[in-house]
């Protein structure tokens, strides 16, 4: 078959020059690394997107005599298995990302939160990292990191839920601001990134701020991994250039008979067939932490919806109103819809609590519910009433 | 970084102080933002969401309780977004609700009911989530009724357990739509470490928490024509009463609280003021007895510091949570249940009344005074000493049904016996009150001259902060006391157990060195109680303080041993201070409790 899309060799390629980068960033000065990340344009690949050369920049500005750099390693989002693959191939290119980070933010620890249906990793992280710390000892460079392992529960993803967490509270997004860049992990400025944001980094300082920016377009610099399930005939990881046509991407990876893709998981937008050409996947459209979910003509968008609300109801940490019963409500308001219940106009009564919850939530987690629900609500109406 | 923001707030600027929110930032101007999880004693939750604000520039609303003011900001209030926004919410807590208003104890002292009020509900946009709920009430407890199908999960009361009692007896259970209010394995509210101090519920904004109320039982009593109904009032109801009943906080209403119970047809109106001066007799005296024991008898089984041993939920946390100080605790009985035991005893002698038909009830600041009453030490008379405990707000309650106009009210006197008392005595409703009492006393028996301050005012251990400290210097002391020569009585005062909690740990590392320290469970001491009129907040209780001493300072007698009925009952009853009288009904032990 000819691919459209350009397959791309950056997270996974080459781990054992791990030591040489290392050796190379480290003598390189703050400002020169932080000026390659910043001109990268590389945003976080957890889901929002946030320009990481700024973060590490506004945590390198604080003066605080403790920081932390934390890799987020969660990855709870359904349909969303990349950062277990990465982990489990390439463990010291994460631990290189942090430690370049924490030489530039000034971390003496870092801290993998691992997600807790990912134990079977730890035994392997753990051996990887006596060989990270050696490699440090032996360059001066004085940096430890811990694993810890998650709760189990998808909210501790959120990175102020997940610093809670790691102080053995539960797991409750914080107000924010507050940002993690000056109160995160024990309330002391914090670096936290995807596991891939961390790799992204080290390849930069590995290939160079050009290499990097050959790949991707102005807004969506670079590469990403992409977790493709659903309705293909080739699942798995792959690492892709951010910007392609969603129109491509199902071409190279649908089974002919694809008539929507969930772009970002149960938090991302559910695109339909008819707009699959003017979908560009990348910060400038839509973005994705990495999932990408084919549906094809047998499923019924309907049951998608209400897995995916039945999800939120279930995974919202409870604590503010609009995300607790909201959630609730959307369920129990689809099904009496489908029922007969209430009428096709209770629809748009959700609709408009959808986006109630986008503005008030406290949290992402509440924020994004509206995506999925109003764009699979929108665009299979009927689905949801016959 | 500049001490001052600048921002705008529905077209008005105003310049605030750095590191306040929106929502201070608003109330200085007046404008009102609706709020539920904020609490001025607590820290910022931001979980509720209905204080949300138009924030020009921003793509969601901002919470105005969480918000930094942050220069430049431009606010909106008002908005169509922000109605809308805040209507879906309240809408959300209802579908959520058991909004049985009418049968609610809550009813019309509600925030929940004042916002959906507010906001005109007429009809439910969404739909009743309550069926599919398993909710639960929780009413074994004898002062706190936990209904579960009334909370709207603002976690006021976990904050207030957590931050001001460091207790944690609630706290915040599963996820998603089945994230509730709990305790430690879902026990019932008497089998966990609560205290009962209510702190909770005088915070919760609806009725969810609530005291459990013993207002019909007192009215049976009062219409039953066989018994004798006789009411004792805690320093700390004269000066909150008024609060409930329309009146600026900070009146003190005495006299209009007398004449009150009278109406509602009590046969006696006492004051548990008197037994606040016999506390002061029996615990200054067991205090330098102490002091001798250790002194010069070198007796290492009598423990010091002694603790005060009047506040019922100071009680309940050092049995769960330091049960090896429980022999620190003066063994003297809380003004309350002094005052059960006597009733019973001496007053029915007295007066002539068989004890088996006196129904007796006191009005309390306090609900763990509920629990106290029907603990079973408290029964030396031979019968339970004290049989109904009810709130300042259930009395308040109890005048509104009587169609009582409270404020026009004349201001009348107790009854005798068991009516007389001090300004000693009031101040037992403040933080320091007590020590200030027992130092008026106590210097005095041992020097013969009045404590060396100006208008017998000991300000070093009133006040707000959290944990004081004072030292009093003994000199020239009497020939009985010779062995307290020079001797330098360090005091210490704590108050919410938060700040109790912090004092231990400094007496248990031996980090402090006190002879007396007293304790009171709740923040401001009984006039911040848990059954005081809501809201009770950091202003409100600076007021009712306030009132305290200066009802104190109106006083003709400001000494608990010139109290002239605590005189008479050591004459003609007790004997004298530890008698094995006093031993029998004023003092008794406490007992260590399970951790958890
Ligand atoms: C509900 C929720 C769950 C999240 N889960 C994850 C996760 O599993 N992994 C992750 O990297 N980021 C997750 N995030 C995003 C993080 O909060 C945070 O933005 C991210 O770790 C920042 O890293 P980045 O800048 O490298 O993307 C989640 C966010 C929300 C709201
Ligand atoms: S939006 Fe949901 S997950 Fe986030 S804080 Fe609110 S309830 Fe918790
Ligand atoms: S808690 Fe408030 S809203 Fe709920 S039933 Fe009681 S009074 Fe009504
Ligand atoms: S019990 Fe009351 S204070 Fe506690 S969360 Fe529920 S409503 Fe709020
Ligand atoms: S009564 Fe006091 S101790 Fe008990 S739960 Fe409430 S705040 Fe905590
Ligand atoms: S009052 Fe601000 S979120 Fe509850």
């Amino acid at each position: 078959m000819d691919k459209k899309l350009k397959r791309v060799d950056l997270i996974f390629s080459e781990e054992c020059v791990c030591k040489d980068v290392l050796t190379t960033s480290l003598k390189k000065s703050n400002d020169d690394i932080l000026k390659d990340i910043l001109d990268s344009g590389l945003r976080g690949r957890g889901g929002a997107g946030f320009p990481t050369g700024l973060k590490w920049k506004f945590t390198a500005q604080e003066t605080s005599e403790e920081k932390y750099v934390v890799c987020n390693a969660d990855e709870g989002e359904p349909g969303t298995f990349k950062d277990r693959e990465i982990l489990s191939r390439v463990p010291l290119k994460v631990f290189g990302g942090m430690a370049i980070c924490a030489k530039i933010i000034g971390a003496k620890h870092g801290y993998v939160y691992l997600r807790g249906e990912y134990q079977f990793l730890k035994a392997e992280l753990e051996k990887a990292l006596v060989e990270f710390h050696a490699t440090i000892k032996e360059l001066g460079f004085d940096f430890q990191i811990h694993i810890l392992m998650g709760s189990g529960a998808y909210i501790c993803g959120e990175e102020s839920a997940l610093f809670e967490s790691m102080e053995g509270k539960r797991g409750e997004p914080r107000n924010k601001p507050p940002y993690p860049t000056i109160a995160g992990f024990r309330n002391k400025p914090t670096v936290i990134n995807n596991v891939e944001t961390l790799v992204y980094a080290f390849m930069i300082c590995r290939i160079g701020t050009e290499k990097f920016m050959e790949l991707g377009t102005t807004d969506s610099r670079g590469s990403k991994v992409f977790s493709i399930s659903g309705d293909t005939p080739i699942a798995g990881i792959y690492e892709l250039e951010l910007g392609m046509s969603l129109e491509d991407f199902v071409e190279d990876f649908g089974d002919g008979d694809t008539k929507a893709v969930q772009v970002g998981g149960a938090s991302g937008f559910c695109v339909p067939r008819k707009k699959f050409k003017d979908t560009i996947i990348g910060f400038e459209g839509v973005p994705t932490g990495g999932s990408m979910m084919l549906f094809n003509s047998s499923r019924s968008m309907y049951n998608v919806l209400k897995n995916y609300v039945e999800f939120f109801e279930e995974e919202s940490c409870g604590q503010c109103t609009p995300c607790r019963v909201g959630c609730q409500q959307l369920k129990i308001g689809i099904e009496a819809v489908k029922k007969g219940e209430k009428s096709v106009h209770y629809l748009d009564t959700l609709q408009k609590l959808a986006d109630t919850m986008k503005v008030t939530a406290k949290c992402g987690l509440g924020q994004s519910v509206a995506n999925s629900f109003s764009s699979i609500v929108d665009n299979f109406k009927e689905e949801m009433i016959y | 970084m500049a001490n001052t923001v600048n921002i705008k707030i529905d077209g008005i600027d105003i310049s605030v102080e750095a590191g306040k929110t929106v929502l201070d930032a608003a109330k200085e101007l007046n404008i009102h933002i609706p709020t539920l999880c904020y609490h001025e004693d607590l820290c910022v939750a931001g979980n509720c969401r209905v204080c949300v604000v138009e924030q020009e520039g921003a793509k969601n609303l901002v919470a105005s309780c969480a918000m930094p003011a942050q220069e430049g900001m431009v606010i909106h209030t008002n908005t169509h977004k922000v109605r809308n926004a805040r209507r879906h919410v309240v809408e959300l807590l209802l579908s959520e609700h058991n909004a049985d208003c009418t049968k609610c104890y809550k009813n019309t002292k509600c925030e929940l009911q004042d916002l959906a009020s507010e906001m005109v509900i007429n009809e439910h946009m969404f739909l009743d989530l309550v069926p599919e709920k398993n909710y639960t009430v929780d009413k074994q407890s004898s002062s706190i009724i936990k209904d579960d199908s009334k909370c709207i999960r603002c976690q006021r009361c976990v904050r207030t357990c957590h931050e001001l009692q460091h207790v944690s007896a609630l706290g915040v259970a599963y996820k998603g739509d089945q994230m509730k209010i709990s305790t430690f394995f879902e026990n019932p509210m008497y089998d966990v470490v609560c205290t009962n101090c209510g702190q909770c519920v005088n915070r919760c904004p609806t009725g969810a928490l609530i005291e459990k109320n013993y207002i019909d039982q007192v009215w049976d009593a009062i219409y039953d024509p066989d018994t004798h109904v006789i009411v004792q009032t805690a320093p700390a109801t004269r000066i909150a009463l008024g609060e409930d009943l329309g009146m600026e906080s900070g009146s003190i209403v005495t006299g209009k609280m007398a004449a009150s119970l009278r109406k509602l047809g009590f046969d006696s109106v006492l004051d548990t003021d008197f037994t606040a001066d016999l506390t002061i007799m029996e615990e200054g005296t067991e205090l330098l007895t102490r002091l001798k024991k250790v002194l010069v008898d070198k007796d290492e089984s009598v423990k010091v510091p002694m603790f005060t041993s009047c506040s019922p939920g100071w009680i309940k946390f050092i049995e769960h949570m330091y049960p090896d100080y429980l022999d620190n605790l003066s063994t003297c009985k809380s003004p309350q249940q002094m005052f059960g035991a006597l009733a019973k005893t001496y007053y029915a002698q007295k007066r002539n009344i068989d004890p088996a038909k006196i129904v007796s009830v006191s009005i309390m600041p306090c609900t763990a005074k509920k629990f106290e009453a029907a603990r079973p030490e408290m029964r030396d008379s031979g019968f339970q000493d004290v049989d109904l405990g009810i709130t300042t707000r259930e009395l308040a309650v109890m005048i509104k049904q009587a169609g009582i106009n409270f404020q026009e009210l004349p201001d009348e006197k107790f009854d005798s016996i068991m009516g007389a008392s001090t300004g000693a005595a009031v101040i037992f409703g403040a933080t320091g009150g007590v020590m200030e009492a027992a130092l008026r006393t106590a210097y005095e028996i041992v020097t013969g001259r009045e404590v060396p301050f100006e208008n017998l005012n000991i300000t070093a251990v009133r006040g707000m902060e959290g944990v004081r400290e004072a030292t009093v210097k003994l000199e020239n002391v009497l020939p009985a006391w010779s062995f307290l020569e020079g001797v330098e009585l360090k005091t210490a005062v704590a108050h919410g157990l938060t700040n109790a909690h912090q004092i231990m740990e400094a007496i248990k590392k031996g980090e402090a060195n006190y002879h007396f320290v007293e304790v009171m469970g709740c923040p401001g001491g009984c006039i911040g109680g848990g059954g005081q009129p809501i809201p009770t907040t950091p202003e409100i209780r600076r007021k009712r303080a306030e009132a305290i001493y200066r009802e104190d300072e109106g006083m003709e007698i400001r000494k608990s041993h010139e109290n002239p009925e605590v005189q008479q009952i050591y004459k003609d009853f007790l004997g004298e201070p530890l008698s094995d009288k006093s031993h029998w009904l004023l003092h008794t032990h406490y007992h260590k409790r399970k951790r958890v």
